[in-house]
Formats: C-alpha cells, structure tokens, sequence
C-alpha cells in the first residue's frame, strides 16, 4: 500500500488571491442577509467588509456590498451561489483596483485632546472631507470619507492626537458616468 | 364573499393543487391541526413513519423512484431536528422534497418554549429555501412557490415552517400554482453556438467519453432516451457516476461501468486518456476525480448541468453548457444528424484504436473476486441477486458501505428511477427508508434494500411501518460483522486497527423481522443461497435476509488516497496472478 495516509485528495496549486467587491440586490426579507452570510461562512470564503440597507423602499429591494478576497475560481463560485439563492435578483462583481468604479468608506473618529491636538487631528483629515460632527472643550468627532487604506493610514496619523475611538462602516460602491451596475 | 379557510386546510388545499398522494411524516403537538385536517382528504395518504428521518428518507425514495416530489410532514423543535439528515441528503443529492414542518405559536416564537427550535435557521444551509410563515394570508403561495422551488432548475428540498396558531388563523385560498419560469433561477440559456462548438469537437475527437450523472436522471425518463440516442449515434464510450447508473443500461457493450474510487478499470483509465469528456449532469465529485491536478490530463472537458455554479467548481472545463441535459442532447442529436448524417460510420474508424486500448482495460477483468464455495462472498450474493430478480422490474435502494458499491458494481440497471442510493452526504440508514417511500409509489413492483448490518440498524424501526402499510420490501442484509468500508480503510490506511469497526453484539435478524411482523431468513453457505434468494422473492410481506457474507472481505478496484484515476488499486488478484508489475498492489 503506498504512503499518504489521507484518504482525501491533496490540495491542488493554489492560485493568486484578488480583492473583489460583490454587490448583491436581495428582496429585503427576514433572514435574507443570514442566508448571504451563512454561504460564505459555509463554503469557507471570507468577508473583509459588509454594508447594507435599504435603497427602494416599494420594491423593497436591499443592496449588499461585500468585499471579499478570493482565487478567480473562488470569485466566480461566490457570485453564482449567490445567484442562487431565491431571495437574490442580481450580483455585480468588480476588482477592488478597477478605475470604472467608485467605493467609499465612512469612520466616526474621536479625538480627546488639546485644542492644538484637536486642530492637528482635523488638519491630518483634510483630504477625506472631514466633518465635525460634535465638539467640546476636550473633544471632537470627525467624519471622513475615504479608501480602506486611507482610514487605516490616517488613524495610524491620528494616534499622536489623541484619537481615542473609531467607528467604520463596509465599503460601498457606485459606477462612474452614466452607467450602472448590470 | 369567497369562503374562508383555516391554515391548516389551505395546507391541503395546496397539496391537493400540486396532486400530492402521499405525505410521510410524525404528528407532534405543533402540528395538530394539520392532522386534525387529514380526515377531511381523501385523495391523500399519510404514511406514519417511526422516526422523522426515516419519513424524510421515505419521501427521498418516493420522489426518486417516481419523478414527483416528495412531501414531509413534522412538527417543531425535535420534529424538524430529525428530519435535517432527510434534509441534507436530498440537498446533496437533488432530490425535490417539500418538508412543511409545525412551530410554536408566533407569540412564543423566541421564547424557547416547549419543542421550540430555530427551525429556518438549523435549515438554512441544507434546504434550496425556506419559510417562516408568519400570517396566514402568505400561506398558499408560499407552499405553492415552495413545490416551485423543490422541483425546477437543479431539484432540491425546500421548507415551510408553519406557526400553530397560523394553522388555526382563516383566510381566502389563492391557488397561485405558476408552472415554469421562477424568479430567474431556471438556467436554459445555452445556444446554438455552444451546441455547435461541442459537435465540433465530437467530430475531431478520436479518444472521447461521456460521463453521466444524476442530471440524466433527474431531467426525466426522456433524458435517459435522449442519452442512449446519442450514444448509439456517436458510438462514443459512455461511463456513469453512482447517481447515474440506470439511464444508460449496464449490459450494453458501450457502457465501460462505474467511474471513480471504486468505478472500473476500464472507464477510470479511459477517463484518464480521453481527449475529448463530456459530462452530462455530473459534478465532478471528488470521489469521481480522484486527485485533481491529474484529473484526466489530456482532455478538452464539457460539462452539461442545469445549475451554474456546478461548472468549474471542482474541475476547470473548456466547454460549460448551462442547461436541461434533455434539451441540450436533443439539439445535439439534431446538430449532429444535421451536420454530419453518417457520423456514426466516420467515426468508427477514427475511435478504433481507442475501443481497442478499452478492450484491453476491459481484459483485466476489475470487477472480479476470488469466490468460494465455503463462504458467502458478498459480490457473489449481489450477483445472484441480479440474475434472480433482473427479469422483474427491480428497484435497488441501499445503505451506505462496502454492500452499496458492490451493488453499483455487481447489480446493472437498464432503467432510470430504479436505483435509489445516498451518494452525496453519504447516509447510513438511508436504504430501507428509502424502500418505504419507493414501495409506496410501486406498489406491484420488487422493491429490495441491499443493506449491511450496521447501517440498517440505524434505521431497523421503520420495518414496523412497512408492516403497517403492507409493503413487502425486501431487506437483503450483507452481514460480516464489520463497519465494512471502515474496516477496508482501516486496513488500507491504518496499519489494521480496527478500531470500534466490529459490532460484538448485533440482534438476531431472523427472529427481529419475527418480532416487527415480517419474515426472517438466513443465508449461511453459498449452495442454499439461490433458494433462499427465491424464498425471499416469493414471499409478500416485508422480509430480512441475513446474508452471512465474508467477513474480510474488501471492496476492489479502488483508487486510493490521492492517487489519480490510472494508478487503481485492483486488489488481491493482482499481486497473486502477477497480471500487473509495479509497486505492490499498485498500478501504473
């Protein structure tokens, strides 16, 4: 008898992993974002971000953006599970470089400090549309809009103004131009 | 002022719509008025199994052995929980069922009351969808949808979960069956162009096999018409997977056998040199392909499969086709009488050479043993089996082990729907269930479970509901004792300890089949198993054989771990008659 001892086959050659953005049309029904999530923790893909809501309130449509990192092959088994499902209408798939697409993320960031740190803080954030939302003598709450690694450079800025607490929101995503997701 | 009805009549209502005979099932306090209703229709049948999973099996083995969906019915909590295995197993092997299962008031939902489960949550990953019904009037069309679901595209099981004060709530009835076109999901969007390029390459193709699956069957019986149409025009070897074999018969010179781990010689090795696969409603198993990264090397690969995401799931293809394998081998068939009206002659001679290196696979001779005359060896009884009930319609459900692919191998159907074994999920237990359910659709036809002791076990209690409903299944039982396959394994992988493989105490099955109503016989040598087979034929009332078969036996050919589709294990006859040279019992 020859010498593995797995009685399964062995893990083929595994290929280049790219960061993918899913953008899914769901009816907006109980159970419906379970069923989105429970067949990528199934099937073993990954979610790196999740946003979702409501965008038409008569069809009672939801739109689901999911970044998600995977082989091509892992990509296209993503994209036509989730064609599957009953509740899906439609699923849009794009690379997390492509120039056609726009995709944002939102961070609540509190900053406890001095007035100096605090202007320091709104200063590090001009690039990102920065928005006060509250302020105090000690504190501040800005809002920015900006790319996942811009978040992530900008609290590691912010560290040294007294950045105390951070909320982000998934990315979510919209064409350029005229056109739209087909 | 239409008339109103209470949930649990519009249960009916709808399952009277969709022509439903027969319901499998197990009353329970959430669905009491659903029962309460089932006085008042004539035209439905309960079948009271004895386990919920035995009633889901059931309902597997009717739907499979009869085209139709089959319906289950349960209540909460522990109810629903029974029937998950059914469940996952239709889910794996695209069977329709419809399981409508009973939960707490809508009041208590969330409050773990009594028999409280999250029914569509435990459900979700093993079900095509489900339903919380949560008011009455969603009721008819979400049972009407859910058959819709169950039964189009790639069949499957779906789930309604019916709160009882939902049962007991009225509303008008609004018969909203659609047949066809849902939401999307149905995938007939191949086109001519796709057809065209595919009997391109069957012209060009001089080394070509088709490998089928249970597409063929689950398409309907005109699949299997169309499949053997096509494979007569092509002269092309035809292989099938375990859920397959039945759609193409197995005596005919063109069909190769089995693939995969435990598939022949021949069509594993044809597999591998191919030039040209066409899998036709198969899924590229992992027990079909044997190691991946050598998976027939040399090939251009098309797959034919109703569900999308099947295609390049497991296997890269050059050629995916989406759609009903019926519909796309009729246009193939077309095309091909079009195009090339004598391809069947031209081809011949282009395949010749290929049926020759076939034949020489062939030769070999994988699915021998060395018999005995002192014990029953167990492809023997399989064997016997055959030649004593091929006559008869048969229908062949299994367990799952060592007995179901000596079954696969030994036993060879001409007819789709006449094997029913779980291959997917992979259930013990599975088999004499399953017989219930196909006795109930066949009821004048010879229904026989070929079983190994310890999988009917899991399952023995339903034998108390073939005596109840008179089902004369026969429950042919390979016993050795052993967890056989894992025994084989042990063997194999794990240096012979067998551990927890040997049942040390198992029941007397003659005098249980005496004890649940129905016969018992015993088979011990090989010269009283003939007559005793016949016995078995001839008695109608359930019987359980108990085949005492060798113990020690192991299931040959075998692809083993790892190993790609040309490197079969043939067992022990191939060390000792020195047919084939290479490392040990391994083949290159």
């Amino acid at each position: 008898m020859s010498k593995p001892k797995s009685a399964y086959s062995i893990p083929g050659k595994k290929q280049k992993s790219d960061t993918h953005v899913i953008v899914v049309w769901v009816d907006n029904e109980a159970g419906v974002l379970a069923r989105v999530v429970g067949l990528f923790s199934g099937r073993g893909y990954n979610i790196e971000s999740l946003a979702v809501a409501e965008v038409d309130s008569k069809l009672n449509i939801s739109r689901i953006t999911i970044v998600t990192t995977g082989t091509p092959q892992v990509i296209e088994q993503i994209k036509l599970q989730l064609g599957k499902l009953v509740p899906v209408h439609k699923v849009a798939d794009f690379m997390r470089g492509d120039k056609k697409i726009i995709f944002k993320e939102m961070a609540l960031l509190k900053i406890v400090g001095n007035n100096i740190k605090r202007k320091k803080a709104i200063k590090f954030c001009k690039k990102f549309n920065p928005v006060v939302l509250d302020k105090t003598n000690k504190s501040v709450v800005i809002q920015i809009t900006a790319l996942r690694r811009e978040i992530d450079t900008i609290m590691n800025d912010l560290k040294k103004t007294g950045l105390v607490s951070v909320s982000r929101t998934g990315a979510v995503a919209m064409t350029r131009g005229a056109e739209i997701f087909k | 002022m239409s008339k109103l009805y209470s949930g649990a009549e519009i249960v009916f209502k709808c399952l009277e719509a969709q022509d439903v005979e027969y319901i499998f099932g197990y009353p329970g306090g959430a669905v009491l008025p659903i029962y309460d209703e089932l006085k008042n229709h004539e035209s439905i049948k309960h079948i009271l199994a004895r386990h919920e999973q035995g009633a889901g099996h059931a309902a597997e083995g009717y739907a499979r052995s009869s085209g139709k969906p089959g319906v289950v019915l349960v209540t909460s909590g522990p109810g629903a929980t029974n029937a998950v295995t059914a469940l996952t197993d239709a889910y794996m092997d695209s069977i329709p069922l419809v399981c409508i299962s009973g939960q707490v008031p809508t009041h208590l939902i969330g409050t773990d009351a009594f028999q409280e489960c999250d029914t569509t949550g435990i459900t979700r990953p093993c079900t095509k969808h489900n339903w919380l019904v949560k008011d009455v009037k969603d009721l008819s069309k979400i049972i009407h949808k859910a058959f819709e679901v169950a039964t189009t595209g790639r069949p499957g099981p779906v789930l309604v979960d019916i709160p009882k004060d939902i049962q007991f709530q009225k509303t008008k009835y609004v018969n909203s069956i659609k047949r066809k076109k849902l939401n999307g999901k149905i995938h007939n969007k191949f086109n001519q162009g796709e057809i065209d390029q595919l009997v391109k390459l069957m012209v060009n193709s001089s080394k070509p096999i088709l490998y089928t699956g249970g597409g063929v069957i689950n398409s309907g019986p005109k699949a299997s018409e169309l499949l053997r149409e096509l494979v007569s025009l092509t002269g092309f070897p035809i292989t099938s997977t375990l859920q397959g074999l039945g759609s193409y018969p197995g005596d005919d010179n063109q069909f190769l056998g089995m693939l995969g781990m435990h598939g022949t010689y021949e069509a594993n090795n044809a597999m591998h040199d191919c030039d040209l696969m066409i899998n036709i409603g198969a899924r590229f198993d992992d027990r079909i392909t044997g190691k991946i990264d050598e998976f027939s090397p040399k090939s251009k690969k098309v797959h034919i499969d109703i569900d999308p995401s099947s295609i390049n799931k497991n296997v890269k293809v050059d050629l995916p086709i989406v759609g009903d394998v019926s519909e796309v081998m009729l246009s193939v068939i077309k095309t091909l009488k079009k195009k090339h009206p004598n391809f069947a002659s031209s081809n011949k001679e282009k395949t010749s050479k290929w049926w020759e290196k076939i034949s020489e696979w062939r030769s070999v001779n994988s699915l021998n043993f060395i018999n005995s005359d002192k014990t029953i060896k167990p492809q023997h009884a399989i064997q016997r089996l055959y030649e004593l009930t091929k006559d008869k319609d048969t229908y062949i459900t299994t367990e799952v082990g060592q007995h179901q692919m000596w079954a696969a191998q030994h036993y060879k159907f001409n007819k789709p729907n006449r094997w029913m074994t779980s291959g997917g999920l992979g259930t013990m237990g599975y088999g004499l269930p399953a017989a219930v359910g196909v006795q109930i659709a066949h009821p004048d036809k010879l229904v026989v479970d070929i079983a190994g002791e310890a999988s009917v076990l899991m399952t023995i209690q339903e034998m108390s509901t073939a005596v109840q409903y008179n089902l004369p299944i026969k429950i042919f039982i390979l016993n050795n004792e052993y967890m056989g396959m894992v025994r084989q394994w042990q063997e194999l992988l794990h240096e012979k300890n067998y551990s927890e493989s040997y049942t040390a105490a198992l029941p007397d099955f003659v005098k249980l089949a005496e004890a649940y109503g129905c016969v018992g016989i015993r088979a011990k040598t090989p010269d009283e198993l003939d007559e005793k087979i016949k016995e078995m034929i001839n008695v109608n009332k359930p019987v359980i054989f108990d085949c005492l078969v060798d113990k020690e036996e192991n299931c040959f050919p075998m692809i083993p771990s790892g190993k790609p589709h040309n490197q079969m294990l043939l067992g022990p006859n191939d060390q000792k008659e020195n047919k084939i040279t290479g490392k040990g019992k391994t083949l290159v």
